[in-house]
């Protein structure tokens, strides 16, 4: 400051520390906002970087400037600032406080930006009752674009796409968003207040301050609608436009507070702390040590592996756990594996249907369109897939009857109730284990400890395991059995 | 570390946790909601923040957010989620922003259908949003690939600051295959341009504007400057059985695969097939494409669109060397009989030499 | 101006940060603010201090949408300082008459 002053004055009222010395950011005039003679945002500025003053916040807080004329709020103050897209505001400053609990976020924004562009954001945000402060500065029009019609746009009033003044038929009516919010559960405290007058500029800076308390204290979402002169396209006077808020914009909007449950909440009972990096890789139960191979492929089966198989049928048949275990089981003995499901429209008509690969080699294509096995649970899958089995493969079939048109030359086919079968077990629903047992013996290249180890993998339930294990068995045998009545 | 029977979807969470990707972000969508129910499961227990936003213009913004505080984040979406982010990539990337967003793609345009297509290359590649920017867009073609490319993506987004999409499809989002993860997990750091709450944070601004004319010419010159260092330092491709073929298949991801297939049966019967599948698809493995003009008589590509990488190879090759392509849409996969059929027809057009011979199917097992 | 007894306030318009909006004119009680005659160098009518009468109430200073522009002084009350802090002036830390 220039020019000495009197010695017996000391500074009541001088610009708060919170507001940049200098404002650097902007290119020329740094002493100055960039803010027309007479502008609501100023006030709602020096109120706010007072508030950001006397609680002693300065440097943990983060303020979000938007797109509207406050688009370069960061120009002045001197916190960590983060500049958003329009109306995205409450999205950004829920990131930033999610992942940074210590930090004051405060998100600026004008009407056009909260109440229309951003109404998804703000609602949001507000009901998850996150804990940031929100200046919402309402000045009944879209200023920097040159005065075209906002939500909050009065009804009458003249705006550039409301060149008639705004009806209630074709416009609506304007969006009272406090009141809106204030339906909420979660808010702290919601209240509108104005820059008409003394009076309402005295209770405006003393609602900010609140606002922004009550998130350095913990307590949740607060936001404060500020009714703001925008002089230049009302096109009046300071002094009239500020008038204009008090004597007609606060009938459209009542001032008043319209929640506050400052006194009802408490702070959140500490954060949850994170565990040690080196605890993470458990966490994620990602697996330690070595391949520990539950078994192996016996040595005589030197030879190069490539098994591929179709299984398919109605959901609930056990068609994808199936192809798990099957994988599971290949990946323990030391086999390259891949399982693909079907998903999508196909799930949701109830069929169900994967592909699984195990190989000795990389796998090249997860994708089986010429099984060397197909399990087909049911008519549909075996006329889905059936003439794609490859000659010399084979098609595991579950109803007694095989369905003579599918019937090819060169294809093996093993038709049984499997789901008798199971039944006999103990559970039609294991029919699915059954078939998988018919099929390891098919292949038997798989290690039985390899088999176990999957399925104790794939199944949690020791009822089931046990279940599933004699299924197995019992599909074995009947391979055997088939293998037996054909030699003979 | 042991391998795991694993879900692409499911590997992409765990790399990226494991990357230090502490702050996740999303909106459900088939086929990518399976990203953001493994994240809301294990954000948590690792002392990361999970949440569903309510649209994925929230999501990206939270991002956006989340970056802006120095945080390692990531979302996981689909073609019409993606095209609702695009606002938020954009500015991101005019931010310097990092972050990682899977792209699971689905079939489009409009509601398409949820079945695997290839179609959001020139959203993701090209970049949807308005401006002067890419993002950097990696391809895996396997569930190791899912996991290790998310490590890499947040090393690449990290290092150059910008936005990095995995572009996958529903097959590879879908899959099981063994994975094996690395047994090191990186620690959370605080980058020095982060706005973070602190008070050695306060004086950064993160922000998109530059309001002058030069000043916005000098950023988006510095983008460029960003750019072709990614473009000569990053791009990658893998080249299979490609030394010396004379017809060259071209695809990425779940086609990659099925073209190894077609490779190998190609090859079998004495065809000379190879594959080039593109690793990056921005920054686009161009010199590979370059290199491989010089012993291919023909580039075949295929794609599940109609037709969007195709014109990158074309650009690569420029005009060297014919380019083929077989497109297949709606979710529909390309057979290995159709794209066999191709290469047959390719090679009796530019290798009149070779006669293909029938080859048997090798299955041996122990009954 | 009564010599005797001094104003309870002084204030300070800094003329180049004035925009000339009269909002200061129109919110001091006393009405101690007016718009001056001279152009400051952005080509407005910036406010002065009419010289006497200011409180110290700090209303204007709300008012103002200009970070700097103004500043209140108050009158040190020498009965409740302690003699060595008399003359050192206190920024910023008086609460505001509005607030
Ligand atoms: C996506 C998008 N749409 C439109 C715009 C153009 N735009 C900039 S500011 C603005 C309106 C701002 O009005 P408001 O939020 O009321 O702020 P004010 O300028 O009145 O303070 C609009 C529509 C934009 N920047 N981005
Ligand atoms: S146009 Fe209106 S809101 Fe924008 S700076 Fe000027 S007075 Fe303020
Ligand atoms: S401090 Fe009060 S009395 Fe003094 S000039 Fe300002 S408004 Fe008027
Ligand atoms: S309120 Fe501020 S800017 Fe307006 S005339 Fe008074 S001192 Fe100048």
């Amino acid at each position: 400051m220039s020019g000495a002053v009197d010695p017996d004055y000391t500074v009541a009222h001088s610009r708060p520390k919170a507001f940049y010395e200098s404002f650097e950011r902007k290119e020329e005039l740094q002493h100055q906002t960039h803010y027309c003679p007479g502008c609501g945002h100023g006030i709602v500025h020096k109120m706010l970087a007072r508030a950001i003053d006397e609680l002693g916040v300065q440097d943990r807080t983060i303020l979000i400037s938007p797109v509207g004329c406050s688009v370069f709020a960061y120009y002045y103050f001197d916190v960590g600032n983060v500049q958003a897209a329009h109306g995205r505001a409450p999205a950004v400053g829920t990131g930033i406080k999610r992942s940074r609990p210590g930090s004051i976020v405060i998100g600026y924004q004008g009407d056009g930006d909260l109440s229309a562009i951003g109404s998804a954001e703000i609602l949001h945000a507000a009901n998850r009752g996150e804990n940031i402060t929100v200046i919402f500065v309402n000045n009944a029009i879209y200023s920097m674009t040159g005065g075209q019609m906002a939500p909050t746009t009065l009804l009458g009033q003249k705006s550039t796409t409301t060149p008639d003044g705004r009806t209630a038929e074709h416009e609506g009516h304007p969006l009272h968003m406090s009141e809106l919010l204030a339906t909420l559960g979660a808010p702290v405290y919601i209240g509108r207040v104005g820059l008409g007058d003394n009076r309402q500029i005295a209770q405006a800076t003393r609602a900010i301050k609140r606002a922004v308390e009550n998130q350095v204290r913990g307590l949740g979402f607060s936001l404060v609608e500020v009714l703001s002169p925008c002089p230049t396209i009302w096109k009046m006077q300071p002094v009239d436009a500020q008038h204009w808020v008090r004597d007609v914009m606060e009938k459209t909007f009542p001032l008043g507070v319209f929640v506050d449950r400052t006194n009802e909440m408490q702070p959140p009972a500490g954060t949850n702390t994170a565990p040690a990096i080196g605890e993470i890789p458990r966490i994620l139960g990602i697996c330690a040590g070595d391949a520990g191979l539950a078994g192996e492929i016996p040595t005589s089966q030197t030879g190069e592996l490539d098994l591929r198989v179709r299984v398919s049928g109605f959901g609930g048949q056990g068609v994808l756990l199936l192809g798990e275990v099957l994988a599971e089981a290949g990946m323990d003995a030391g086999l390259e594996a891949s399982w693909l499901p079907s998903y999508g429209p196909e799930i949701r008509s109830g069929t169900s249907n994967c592909h699984v690969r195990l190989a000795s080699s990389p796998i090249d294509s997860p994708l089986v369109m010429n099984p060397d096995v197909l399990v087909a649970m049911n008519e549909p899958s075996l006329k889905k897939f059936g003439a794609g089995v490859r000659s010399g493969g084979w098609i595991l079939y579950n109803g007694a009857m095989f369905p003579p048109e599918y019937v090819r030359e060169g294809v093996h086919i093993l038709a049984r109730d499997f789901t008798r079968e199971a039944d006999a077990i103990g559970d039609p629903r294991a029919a699915n284990m059954v078939m998988l047992g018919v099929l390891l013996e098919i292949a038997a290249a798989l290690p039985q400890a390899s088999i176990d180890a999957a399925l104790r993998q794939c199944v949690k339930q020791p009822k089931w395991i046990d279940l599933d294990e004699r299924a197995l068995a019992r599909g074995r045998a009947l391979l055997r059995e088939f293998m037996e009545r054909g030699a003979a | 570390m042991r391998k795991q029977l694993m879900k692409g979807n499911e590997a992409i969470v765990k790399s990226a946790i494991l990357s230090g990707c502490r702050a996740f972000y999303g909106y459900p969508i088939t086929p990518a909601s399976e990203i953001t129910e493994a994240a809301a499961s294990c954000m948590p227990k690792t002392g990361g923040v999970f949440l569903q936003a309510e649209s994925e213009v929230a999501a990206i913004n939270m991002l956006y957010g989340a970056s802006s505080a120095g945080v390692r984040c990531m979302t996981a979406s689909s073609g019409p989620g993606i095209s609702l982010m695009q606002e938020g990539i954009s500015y991101m990337a005019g931010a310097e922003l990092p972050c990682v967003i899977a792209d699971i793609t689905r079939g489009g345009p409009g509601l398409g259908n949820i079945a695997a297509e290839q179609s959001d290359y020139h959203q993701v590649v090209k970049g949807g949003g308005h401006g002067n920017y890419h993002t950097i867009v990696l391809a895996p073609h396997s569930v190791q690939e899912m996991a290790d490319l998310t490590a890499l993506a947040f090393e690449l987004a990290d290092k150059y600051r910008n936005p990095v999409v995995l572009l996958a499809d529903g097959f590879i989002g879908q899959m099981m295959e063994p994975v094996e993860f690395s047994d090191h997990a990186v620690a959370p750091r605080l980058p020095a341009w982060a706005v973070a709450g602190t008070p050695e944070s306060r004086g950064n601004l993160i922000s998109s504007i530059y309001l002058g004319c030069d000043e916005l010419e000098a950023h988006v010159r510095k983008l460029e400057a960003k750019y072709r260092r990614v473009e000569h330092d990053e791009a990658r491709a893998e080249d299979w059985n490609a030394d010396g073929a004379e017809i060259l298949l071209v695809g990425y991801g779940i086609v990659g695969r099925i073209l190894k297939a077609v490779t190998a049966e190609a090859r079998a019967f004495g065809l000379n097939v190879g594959l080039l599948r593109p690793i990056t698809l921005y920054p686009f493995p161009a010199a590979r494409f370059r290199k491989f003009a010089t012993q291919a008589r023909v580039f075949a590509v295929v794609e599940m669109s109609n037709g969007q990488m195709v014109d990158d190879v074309r650009l690569a090759l420029n005009g060297a060397r014919p380019v083929e392509f077989l497109g297949r849409a709606g979710g529909n996969v390309p057979t290995h009989n159709e794209v066999l059929a191709l290469v047959k027809k390719l090679a009796r057009q530019y290798c009149p030499a070779h006669e293909p011979e029938e080859m048997a199917h090798v299955w041996r097992s122990g009954s | 101006m009564d010599k005797l007894k001094p104003d309870r306030g002084l204030l300070k318009i800094d003329e180049n940060e004035c925009k000339g909006c009269g909002l200061c004119v129109e919110a001091c009680p006393p009405r101690a603010i007016r718009i001056g005659d001279r152009l400051n160098h952005c080509g407005y009518r910036a406010a002065i201090y009419t010289g006497a009468g200011c409180t110290g109430c700090g209303i204007c200073f709300m008012a103002c949408p200009e970070p700097g522009a103004i500043t209140v002084f108050r009158l040190v009350d020498r009965r409740t300082l302690p003699v060595s802090d008399s003359h050192v002036p206190v920024e910023g830390a008086v609460p505001c008459a509005s607030n």
